[in-house]
């Protein structure tokens, strides 16, 4: 069953066409990388997704809610798509565990005790629950990313998106985040991730969606699409990704 | 009458307006001369202030940090009531320009001296050390290193305070300098009509619009890479 | 004039003790006033940054040009539009109300472009981390955005609040028996400067360790900006 339905996605930024029709589709507990290069389109199709940027024209439906309809309820809608973004975005008044009950108190309306119950839980499963009390500051990058990913996965979400999570990152930091997001799709996670971490995408990625110029080039297993890619625009990209 | 033209002969009317316009315009001229005097000696006295508290002598820089907080501290009409209402129980008159002139002049050098001073200690260390080591003196690189970084800094927060202060001139009227609001309120007085209130509003909208507006932009112009 | 003379002249206890009752209560309606027209300012400053931030241009637009107006515009002259000008009309305005709307008018605006920087001053990533979790625009607002908008902006929101207490002598000009009121009256009675020292003197043991807050909070801001 298909989680994420987006058909004929454009975006226009003023004169700019950012995204010429995309299609993409997301079926249930698969884990699609999206890579391309950078000014691709990608993190626009993503925030498109959940509506943080308004799409131009095309159709969304995400687990059978059609998130342009104007009679959705967008905050309603966006309980069920988690979103993880490069910079974290952790909230720098709030404690990690004050970040992450927030959206449950205030969206799902949950009482203080049982927020804080099912937010220890989202800690603990990034294995963070020892610094609940600890504001981002006092955080690595790593460690306030993994907080960042327990927001999101303590709403419950049907789908996940991740935009670039790990490229605001020191490379010794890379691999915790990674390992939680490797866990989460260990669980039956949907997840949508455009990064450049090229080793995970092949050692966990169901589907590999490559874009280029607002377009989606070619897409399949990561075997077909790093071993043996069809278009120029893919074989050149990867060529130089592997020269890295 | 009806409201409507008791309020338009109030606020708009076309006699009064034109009888007190010159006065006005003469209020708007002494308004910005005040203007340019509480300016120009109150950023250069507080410049002062600031370069001799970077010798750190210690008694005074105490009395300098004394100085500012008072003129902080006090609002600047109490100032001027001191000085206008204050002083000729010491057999010192001043005229109310120049009561209102020293008032402001002192609270802008207190404000500016702060800003100056935030401005360069806000200059890294090893800005100091890299132009002594080249052998320049304390005041040369105050002077050629220092001040030129800490200025730059300063730039927004100095200009709004300086609005901020200068619109303090109407406060001059309470100690009978026909400024704007002065002029104003003698028309007020004599007209029994309040069209030259209006009028002075006007005046002080052409006059510091435009600077509010300058103001904001500086703000963005010179704003701090974060 | 002999040093005897000036101190009987500026620093007579005599007349401090003779004028202390009328100076008390000149006090307590500064404080009065204080306590009133800061909470004012600062729900009509939320609500100008609030309406600042709204898409819509019809409402941004005049909560900018309303700001600017009234940032523009020096309080004195409102004030007094309002007390002297606005009774022509046949509506009366008490002292007291004259300055509760003149300084809604005046230090709202001051609040509300305070409260936009800081407003404006928080990531836009906040915003998005908390609608992409469900959060509602005004759930945003309140619990992501307005708060550490605050903290922010928390000296600029200090050293407002300290002009606006200062600001509260120009009441005195309106015959508001504030503490500067009162002191010119105890002055012109005694013929004697003493009570307008004994003004100042009390306005700086009340807002010196409001002083001295800021400015440690200023020099840090300044400091952690380059």
């Amino acid at each position: 069953m298909a989680i994420v339905e987006a058909t004929g996605i454009h975006k226009h930024f003023g004169a700019l066409h950012v995204l010429k029709g995309v299609d993409l589709v997301v079926e249930e507990k698969q884990l699609v990388f999206v890579i391309g290069p950078s000014g691709s389109g990608k993190s626009t199709l993503l925030r498109c997704l959940n509506r943080l940027e308004e799409p131009s024209g095309g159709a969304i439906v995400v687990d059978g809610v059609d998130m342009l309809s104007p009679r959705t309820d967008i905050n309603k809608a966006r309980q069920r798509i988690g979103m993880v973004f490069q910079s974290f975005n952790l909230y720098p008044h709030m404690t990690a565990l004050g970040n992450v009950t927030l959206a449950l108190r205030k969206v799902l309306g949950l009482g203080r005790a049982e927020a804080e119950k099912r937010g220890q839980a989202a800690l603990d499963r990034v294995h963070l629950a020892d610094r609940a009390g600890h504001f981002p500051g006092q955080l690595s990058g790593g460690q306030q990313q993994r907080v960042a990913i327990a927001r999101a996965i303590a709403l419950e979400p049907r789908v996940m998106l991740f935009d670039e999570p790990t490229s605001a990152l020191d490379p010794e930091l890379v691999g915790g985040v990674l390992e939680a997001m490797r866990e989460l799709r260990q669980d039956g996670m949907t997840m949508v991730v455009v990064s450049h971490e090229m080793a995970f995408a092949r050692a966990a990625a169901d589907r590999v969606v490559f874009m280029a110029d607002g377009a989606v080039v070619e897409s399949g297993t990561p075997d077909e699409v790093f071993g043996n890619p069809q278009h120029e625009r893919t074989k050149a990209f990867i060529g130089q990704i592997g020269r890295h | 009458m009806t409201n409507w033209e008791r309020f338009v002969d109030s606020f708009f009317n076309a006699r009064v307006a034109v009888e007190y316009f010159p006065k006005i315009v003469e209020g708007f001229w002494l308004t910005i001369v005040l203007a340019a005097c509480i300016i120009v000696t109150g950023l250069a006295a507080g410049l002062l202030l600031a370069v001799v508290r970077a010798f750190a002598i210690r008694p005074l820089n105490l009395l300098i940090i004394f100085v500012v907080d008072l003129f902080r501290a006090l609002p600047p009409l109490v100032i001027i009531a001191l000085l206008y209402f204050g002083l000729p129980a010491a057999g010192l008159s001043m005229d109310g320009f120049v009561c209102a002139w020293i008032a402001l002049a002192a609270v802008l050098m207190a404000f500016s001296e702060e800003i100056f001073w935030a401005g360069i200690t806000a200059v890294p260390k090893g800005q100091w050390e890299a132009a002594r080591s080249t052998g320049l003196g304390f005041l040369q690189t105050l002077g050629y290193v220092v001040l030129p970084q800490a200025l730059r800094m300063t730039i927004p927060p100095l200009t709004n305070r300086t609005i901020a202060i200068t619109k303090g001139t109407a406060l001059a009227s309470v100690v009978a300098v026909p400024d704007i609001l002065g002029a104003a309120n003698a028309g007020v007085s004599f007209s029994f009509n309040p069209t030259p209130l209006t009028m002075g509003a006007a005046a002080y909208l052409v006059l510091f619009l435009p600077v509010v507006i300058f103001g904001r932009w500086v703000e963005t112009r010179f704003a701090w890479k974060r | 004039m002999t040093w005897d003379d000036f101190v009987l002249a500026f620093f007579s206890w005599q007349i401090v003790s003779e004028a202390w009752p009328i100076l008390w209560d000149g006090l307590q309606r500064t404080i009065l006033m204080s306590i009133m027209v800061v909470p004012l300012g600062f729900i009509g400053g939320t609500i100008l940054a609030l309406l600042s931030t709204v898409h819509n241009p019809w409402i941004r637009w005049p909560a900018a040009v309303w700001t600017d107006v009234f940032r523009a515009l020096p309080p004195l002259v409102l004030l007094i539009f309002l007390y002297a000008g606005v009774p022509f009309t046949g509506l009366e305005i008490s002292a007291w109300g004259a300055v509760a709307i003149g300084f809604f008018l005046n230090t709202g605006s001051y609040y509300g472009e305070i409260l936009r920087a800081g407003i404006e001053s928080v990531p836009r990533g906040q915003q998005e981390a908390a609608r992409s979790t469900g959060l509602t625009r005004w759930q945003t607002m309140q619990y992501i955005v307005l708060p550490q908008a605050f903290r922010n902006v928390l000296p600029d929101l200090i050293s407002n609040t300290l002009e606006v207490v200062k600001l509260t002598s120009i009441a005195s000009v309106v015959a508001l028996p504030e503490l500067l009121f009162q002191a010119r009256q105890a002055q012109s009675v005694t013929y004697n400067a003493t009570p307008i020292v004994a003004a100042a003197v009390i306005y700086f043991i009340l807002l010196w360790p409001m002083v001295r807050v800021l400015s440690r909070l200023e020099n840090k801001a300044l400091a952690s900006r380059r």
